[in-house]
């Protein structure tokens, strides 16, 4: 529809819009994430629901404590390797669609505790990942900023054709494989369906070079 | 006298003829739990709702800090110590700073220590009102205790950002000092936060310190005795609920604290409520010594000028250093052998040994005492598994 | 108080047991006393109830990792080489460490005094690695055994429930010890430098097929 006339049909007090709009619109206002925090940056998120930052301004405030009735994932904090499975885990019982914020910097790389034995370098390599925040911890303001990102990244969805999200494809998955404890290390370190090593070229690292190619 | 009670599900007798009497239930409580202060899981066998045996889970957030200090130089560790109990960074820091500087000898100046102690109880101040947010949450209350705890402790992040540039990751101590001195008007701002401070308490006690449904939930719930918490290693607010007089600012008198006049509120039941009260009254005696501090802070140097920052090696030996955090007993211990990297880097977490007692607390009570229970003890994951 | 006070009242009291004062260089001044593991459990229960102060609060319990360490140091020494007295050059060499070590901080409430630092010692770092637990004394030792247990691998004789703290159940190495080896898992590291770089570059080099060098080219 013509951008014009809907702004010229909404000043004459008429709304006109698309099934694929109300349906963004709908669920992009209505994001439930899941009560789950995980270290450092569960704090700073709970700051944002309190009054001050008011997360309840873009309809997210209703935290809830099952993932069967969450829509998105915070990550916030360290992943641990003992943790990890049941991160997974508690993705794959969320109900589609689902969207995952990697709060920090530890659930992006590890951050600094990246060289711990116990630490996994990064929630992507399991789940995949909508919207990254850096921060050690982010500022709530980041938090709520990567929340306008995501209902964006909604809002621009199409419902059709073979751009549409995930949820809509129904060959695509919506479990990933939770990974096992075993003697060393968890077993598989990653889930190459979801995450590939970033192309990077390490003999150049440590030079000047940039290490991309 | 033997102090350990061993409870194994096989002594758990069920009476034979009681066909009301069902099974036992086994439930995992966590690691993703709302009321678990974060990743702690407890393993927890129901009769009913009733608690018969109960054992906690540790290591969901054992993210390798003794470790990863080891290849750390001492400086480098500092950081990481604000993620430890990360409610409370400063007091962290002042532990980690105060065992390094009795490892190598090194002096504080008088204006660094003041700025200790002033950073150091408005972190007890907003560790302690976040607690009673948590706790009262766990309680119930949804919503409106936290919402005014965080009102109040966000007063005192932007007090810590102006100091430091971080709200909860300060990373203010050095060896021999503190990093930054105060910007200017930050006394003034101190002045009013410290100044409106009773008024919150004041409406927070009126609202709850003898509310109904608050007593009868709290009162004679998860008693430690004082025998039990010393031996059990009890330390901090947990322990003085239960009678115990131990306050490291008093004992050890570490900094300045000796100047200041304050009391040690002391508790006679052990129970939750005592250990509520507890922080209550202990932001009082913090607000008092933030007064006498921020009357008396001199001008002066805030490090000392012979420290050195870079290749700082210590002589090989070793110290514990130790102070009373929000949490309790917040210990450092390091050995040194001449490096430039602390040889063995030892945190004494007071959130991991106050739950030592957590079976026995919660033995008899219901499911829902389990919560608060916990919650009374204030844990931070990142300390309790570091 | 004074630790060698507390030294000759250990002795009195406890028939057979032998006790080494280790002096500390460091300005803290904070010297240990080296129990034998066959005798702790009674120094224990003596200093928790017998003893003056009575050390009733056991705050912090730590697990050290001392390696073998082997040092060569040049002596010179007179020797008489073909009936002439001449100064010679040797190479002496010393080893030290080669076991566990466990460190308790003990503090005493009533007389406010502390730290008495306690500390044991494993026969070596492989097979005799068993200690006594000092938790049926002091119950603050529970959770801390365990940890030293899961992470440097000291077995507690006598603990009430010696299982891993931190790390999994089927986890099998003792990651705090000074050899322990991480797993390999540096994949990606955008800014490798120093210690990552060398790791990084272990990694790539383990790979007979290095997917992530494959694809880079």
């Amino acid at each position: 529809m013509d951008e014009q006339l809907k702004s010229e049909l909404r000043r004459q007090g008429v709304v006109a819009t698309s099934l694929q709009e109300l349906y963004n619109w709908g669920r992009k206002s209505s994001i439930w994430p899941l009560n789950f925090g995980l270290a450092c940056c569960a704090i700073e998120m709970i700051a944002t629901t309190m009054a001050r930052y008011d997360l309840a301004r873009f309809g997210a405030e209703v935290f809830r404590p099952s993932p069967r009735q969450a829509d998105l994932m915070i990550v916030a904090g360290t992943v641990t390797k003992k943790m990890a499975p049941q991160v997974v885990r508690l993705y794959n019982q969320m109900a589609e669609p689902k969207y995952v914020i990697s709060m920090g910097a530890c659930a992006i790389s590890g951050g600094p505790f990246k060289q711990g034995y116990n630490v996994l370098k990064g929630i992507d390599r399991y789940i995949p990942v909508d919207v990254f925040i850096p921060g050690c911890p982010p500022r709530p303001e980041a938090l709520l900023d990567a929340f306008l990102m995501l209902q964006r990244k909604i809002d621009e969805q199409q419902l059709t054709g073979p751009a549409r999200p995930r949820h809509l494809q129904a060959e695509q998955p919506s479990e990933f494989s939770v990974p096992q404890y075993s003697e060393h290390d968890l077993v598989p370190t990653r889930n190459d369906a979801v995450w590939h090593a970033p192309l990077v070229n390490i003999s150049n690292a440590g030079t000047n070079e940039s290490g991309r190619d | 006298m033997s102090v350990l009670t061993e409870v194994s599900i096989d002594t758990i007798s069920q009476p034979a003829n009681d066909h009301l009497h069902g099974d036992l239930l086994e439930i995992s409580m966590g690691p993703h739990h709302p009321s678990t202060h974060g990743v702690f899981r407890m393993n927890i066998v129901l009769d009913g709702e009733r608690v018969v045996k109960l054992k906690p889970v540790f290591g969901y957030l054992h993210r390798n800090h003794e470790k990863i200090a080891e290849h750390e130089t001492y400086l480098g560790s500092m950081p990481y110590t604000d993620r430890l109990d990360y409610i409370c960074s400063i007091t962290n820091n002042w532990a980690y700073a105060l065992a390094v500087e009795k490892l190598a000898g090194i002096p504080v100046p008088e204006r660094a220590e003041y700025l200790r102690v002033i950073t150091g109880e408005l972190t007890r101040l907003q560790n302690h009102a976040g607690l009673i947010g948590f706790l009262l949450q766990d309680m119930g209350a949804s919503g409106t205790p936290l919402m005014y705890a965080f009102r109040e402790r966000e007063k005192i992040l932007d007090l810590f950002e102006a100091l430091t540039g971080a709200r909860m990751m300060c990373n203010y101590m050095r060896f021999g000092g503190c990093r930054r001195d105060l910007p200017s008007g930050w006394m003034e701002h101190a002045q009013k936060v410290v100044d409106g401070f009773p008024r919150f308490l004041d409406e927070f006690e009126r609202l709850l310190r003898t509310n109904e449904i608050l007593m009868a939930r709290t009162q004679g719930v998860g008693i430690v005795t004082r025998e039990q918490a010393i031996n059990a290693g009890i330390s901090g607010p947990m322990a003085r609920a239960s009678g115990v007089n131990y306050d490291l600012r008093k004992v050890d008198k570490y900094g300045i604290y000796d100047r200041f006049s304050f009391r040690v509120p002391l508790g006679e039941h052990g129970d939750v409520y005592d250990r509520y009260m507890m922080r209550l009254l202990e932001m009082r005696e913090s607000l008092d010594i933030l007064k006498q501090a921020m009357r008396d802070l001199p001008s002066g140097p805030i490090m000392d000028p012979n420290t050195k920052i870079r290749n700082f090696r210590p002589k090989a030996g070793e110290a514990y250093g130790r102070i009373e955090s929000p949490k309790g007993e917040l210990g450092f211990y390091l050995i040194s052998d001449g490096g430039p990297n602390p040889y063995r880097y030892r945190v004494r977490p007071p959130s991991l040994i106050n739950l030592t007692l957590l079976e026995q607390m919660c033995l008899g009570h219901n499911v829902s005492d389990v919560v608060i229970i916990l919650g009374s003890v204030d844990i931070v994951l990142g300390e309790v598994d570091r | 108080m004074n630790l060698e006070e507390i030294k000759s009242q250990i002795e009195a009291n406890v028939p057979g047991c032998s006790l080494e004062i280790i002096p500390n260089a460091s300005p803290s001044g904070q010297h240990s006393l080296l129990v034998d593991p066959e005798h702790a459990l009674t120094v224990g229960s003596f200093l928790r109830d017998g003893a003056s102060p009575r050390f009733d609060y056991c705050s912090n319990v730590t697990g050290v990792d001392w390696p073998l360490k082997e040092t060569t140091a040049k002596q010179k020494t007179k020797k008489i080489v073909d009936g002439v007295e001449k100064e010679v050059e040797e190479a002496v060499k010393t080893s030290t460490g080669d076991y566990l070590e466990v460190v308790y901080h003990l503090f005493s409430l009533e007389d406010r005094q502390g730290p008495l630092v306690l500390r044991m010692r494993t026969g070596d770092r492989a097979e005799r690695v068993h200690l006594p637990s000092l938790t049926p004394v002091w119950r603050s030792a529970e959770f801390q055994e365990r940890e030293v247990y899961d992470l440097f691998g000291i077995v507690f004789d006598g603990h009430p429930d010696l299982r891993r703290l931190l790390m999994w159940e089927e986890f099998t190495d003792h990651p705090m010890r000074k050899d322990y080896v991480d797993p390999d898992d540096y994949e990606y590291e955008p800014t490798a430098h120093d210690e990552v770089l060398k790791r990084t570059q272990a990694h790539y080099a383990a790979q007979e097929t290095p997917s992530g060098a494959e694809e880079a080219r």
